[in-house]
């Protein structure tokens, strides 16, 4: 290979989602010479999916505060966020909302012109008593509005974009200052090193480690990939949030809402199971209960179709009006996606993944943190996570709806906040890169180049979906989970041998696809090693055999190293910023 | 460009931010890849530049756009 071009930043992000852009405006609005890399055009990000809103205890609608926000975040954590990290987001939410409505984001408004607020659910007032109105949305394009406003004022501070860049692996000193990343430009196949004096990861989700998920084809981890080949653990990787109601086969989300219309959940006998589970609020009992007792008539025989491995949700006794009316989008993806009209026949669906509560861990301010002599926050220079692909964590073992786009907002800014300080702190010269800082990148486009009988990309990204989907899904039994741990590493063997026919240079999705899946085996391994070890039932992991939280021997936060796949263990931060701790309880609602 | 070049970029200009858009898509590439004109081609590089919300409004045909050239591709679209 030629000489390496160097392209030299103060900051350097990788994402162009929510918390990328949110980050790149602190940067950029200080001086700061900031690129943003995206694989996609920023507005094309994931971040565009979110239709529900994002939560912030404005109180425009009725008396709300920080402190009922921290409360139900705490407890749909299940107890294991932290509660340091969740004071600083409640705290932080209505700033950063008024701050997104200022840069132009066209929230919904009441008649007083104030932001409109909506329920959700988890999100109550008075600690846990009632439902609160407290999700600012705009109309069902809340992500999409969002990432609009948040692109143009970047536009206006003078943000770089590199779009259509590829990162393919994290430049890191020998002494463990992170330097930058190496990146692949699509359209002409050129890799150069992006080098900074800040680096954040941005890079959004890896849902498409399941066979069924939610996310969008990009949300493949790579942020989570490249920091775990450089050496960096990633934590609380076995708490995915599963949403009850994707379409089966394809993983689209019918939203909550059908079954407020009255749509029922049925087996193959068709009989109405959730009246088993959950005889009060049955097909409305929250996503985890749902999720869990439709995996559990799957795991006992009770699924449809040929595989038995699908529930059925039924709408057909309502009046077509109603479905014609209330829910056109919903008929729109059933017969797009099931091939089948809900208005004559019930539609296929099954718990599907849908958000990763686990990531690369970080402290409040985004700066990525390490265990080292038995400290557990020792910051790693220069590196810096938010949004999806981080672990503050504010989520712990389940997030609440809206919760997640308030997390970009606020940890997008604090992030962007340490890296200007950071940098404006630091000599004004950039280091010295080392021989070898290109080497990683060099060796994995190598080993494709002249890959000969080696595995099929396609095929060993589906076999690893299905060993996800069916070891680690929902419902997680021990057996199932030990035989996963061995079926993972044999996926992963196949992953260091793909073999790419085509060796063009212009947008090579081949090569890509190649390049995300080294990526997207790291967080599956992360995630079932993670499940297999952790022996209680919290927030997202429900066990089979350990079916209680166990506050003795499991209230830590789980931290996998790529090494070996060694597991190590932090405590959960119990101690907020300024308030008392919230005690630990048993999660009802 | 070459061909291929030109639609493998398209192949990425597939890749979108909504699930629902990424799985017509595909199918729409299993289904026409081989066979695309370059006619096609310049006429799905133009509908790929639609938003995310409006690209899918015009699949599910629930909005039309105004342009006869395009709707061709659009038909193709909504049949896969
Ligand atoms: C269907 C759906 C609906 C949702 N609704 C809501 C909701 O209503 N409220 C809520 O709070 N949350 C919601 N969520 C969750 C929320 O949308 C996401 O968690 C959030 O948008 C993630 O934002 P992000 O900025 O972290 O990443 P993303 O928006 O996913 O952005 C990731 C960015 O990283 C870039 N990138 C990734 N890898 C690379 C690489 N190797 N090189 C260069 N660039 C790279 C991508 O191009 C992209 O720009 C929803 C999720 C889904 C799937």
């Amino acid at each position: 290979m030629n000489q390496i071009t160097i392209r030299k930043f103060d900051a350097i992000i990788v994402g162009a989602g929510g918390a990328g852009l949110r980050a790149a405006i602190q940067l950029s609005e200080s001086g700061l010479k900031t690129a943003v890399i995206s694989k996609v055009f920023p507005t094309r990000s994931h971040t565009v999916a979110a239709q529900g809103g994002v939560a912030a205890s404005l109180g425009n609608s009725e008396e709300d505060s920080w402190q009922w926000h921290m409360y139900d975040t705490v407890k749909g954590s299940d107890w294991l966020g932290d509660q340091d990290a969740i004071e600083f987001m409640c705290r932080k939410a209505n700033e950063v909302v008024v701050e997104l409505e200022h840069y132009g984001m066209p929230f919904d408004r009441l008649d007083n012109g104030k932001i409109y607020q909506r329920p959700f659910g988890g999100h109550m007032s008075n600690f846990g008593e009632k439902p609160v109105r407290r999700a600012c949305a705009a109309a069902d394009r809340t992500g999409h509005a969002m990432l609009h406003a948040m692109y143009q004022r970047n536009v206006k501070a003078n943000t770089q974009f590199f779009v259509e860049w590829m990162a393919l692996d994290m430049i890191r000193a020998a002494d463990g200052q992170v330097l930058g990343v190496t990146a692949m430009e699509m359209e002409t196949g050129e890799v150069v090193m992006f080098q900074a004096k800040a680096t954040l990861f941005a890079t959004g989700g890896a849902g498409r480690i399941y066979y069924s998920s939610t996310n969008a084809f990009i949300n493949t981890g790579d942020g989570l990939g490249m920091a775990a080949r450089a050496g960096i653990p990633l934590e609380d990787m076995e708490f995915w949030q599963f949403h009850p109601t994707g379409v089966a086969g394809a993983g689209v989300l019918i939203t909550e809402g059908v079954r407020g219309e009255g749509g029922i959940l049925r087996n193959s006998t068709g009989e109405r199971f959730m009246e088993r589970y959950a005889p009060n609020a049955k097909d409305l009992a929250s996503r985890d209960v749902v999720s869990r007792a439709m995996a559990t008539e799957i795991k006992e025989g009770r699924g449809c179709g040929p595989n038995k491995d699908y529930l059925l949700l039924d709408l057909t006794h309502l009046d077509p009006k109603t479905i014609m009316q209330r829910l056109p989008g919903i008929r729109d993806i059933s017969i797009q996606f099931a091939g089948s009209d809900p208005i004559k026949e019930p539609i296929p669906v099954v718990p599907t993944a849908h958000y990763m509560m686990g990531g690369i861990p970080t402290n409040y301010h985004g700066q990525v943190v390490v265990s080292q002599d038995g400290r557990h926050d020792v910051v790693v220079p220069g590196f810096y996570a938010a949004g999806e692909c981080a672990c503050a964590s504010v989520h712990g073992a389940n997030r609440l709806g809206t919760n997640s786009l308030l997390d970009l907002l606020v940890f997008g800014k604090s992030a962007g906040e340490a890296m200007v300080l950071d940098i404006k702190a630091m000599p004004a010269a950039h280091r010295e890169l080392a021989q070898d800082a290109f080497d990683q990148t060099r060796a994995r486009l190598a080993r494709l180049e002249s890959q000969k009988n080696g595995a099929n990309v396609h095929e060993t990204g589906l076999a690893m979906r299905r060993v996800m989907q069916d070891h680690c899904g929902v419902f997680r039994f021990p057996d199932m989970l030990s035989q996963g741990v061995a079926k993972i590493l044999e996926v992963e063997a196949q992953v260091r041998i793909t073999e790419v026919k085509d060796k063009s240079q212009v947008f090579n999705t081949a090569r890509l696809e190649a390049l995300e899946l080294d990526n997207l085996i790291e967080v599956a391994k992360a995630t079932m090693v993670s499940a297999e070890a952790r022996r209680e039932s919290r927030g997202a992991q429900a066990r089979e055999d350990y079916p209680g939280r166990d506050d003795v021997n499991w209230l830590k936060h789980t931290l996998w190293h790529r090494e070996g796949s060694r597991l190590e263990y932090k405590p959960v931060q119990m101690k907020p910023l300024s308030v008392d701790s919230i005690e630990l309880k048993t999660r009802v609602y | 460009m070459t061909r291929a070049a030109l639609l493998n970029r398209l192949r990425w200009h597939s890749r979108r931010g909504l699930l629902e858009l990424d799985l017509v898509l595909e199918r729409f590439w299993l289904r026409h890849g081989e066979t695309m004109s370059l006619d096609q081609a310049a006429a799905l590089e133009q509908v790929l530049e639609l938003e995310e919300s409006d690209l899918w409004d015009v699949i599910s045909g629930r909005r039309n756009i105004d342009l006869p050239s395009l709707q061709p591709m659009i038909e193709l679209l909504r049949e896969v």
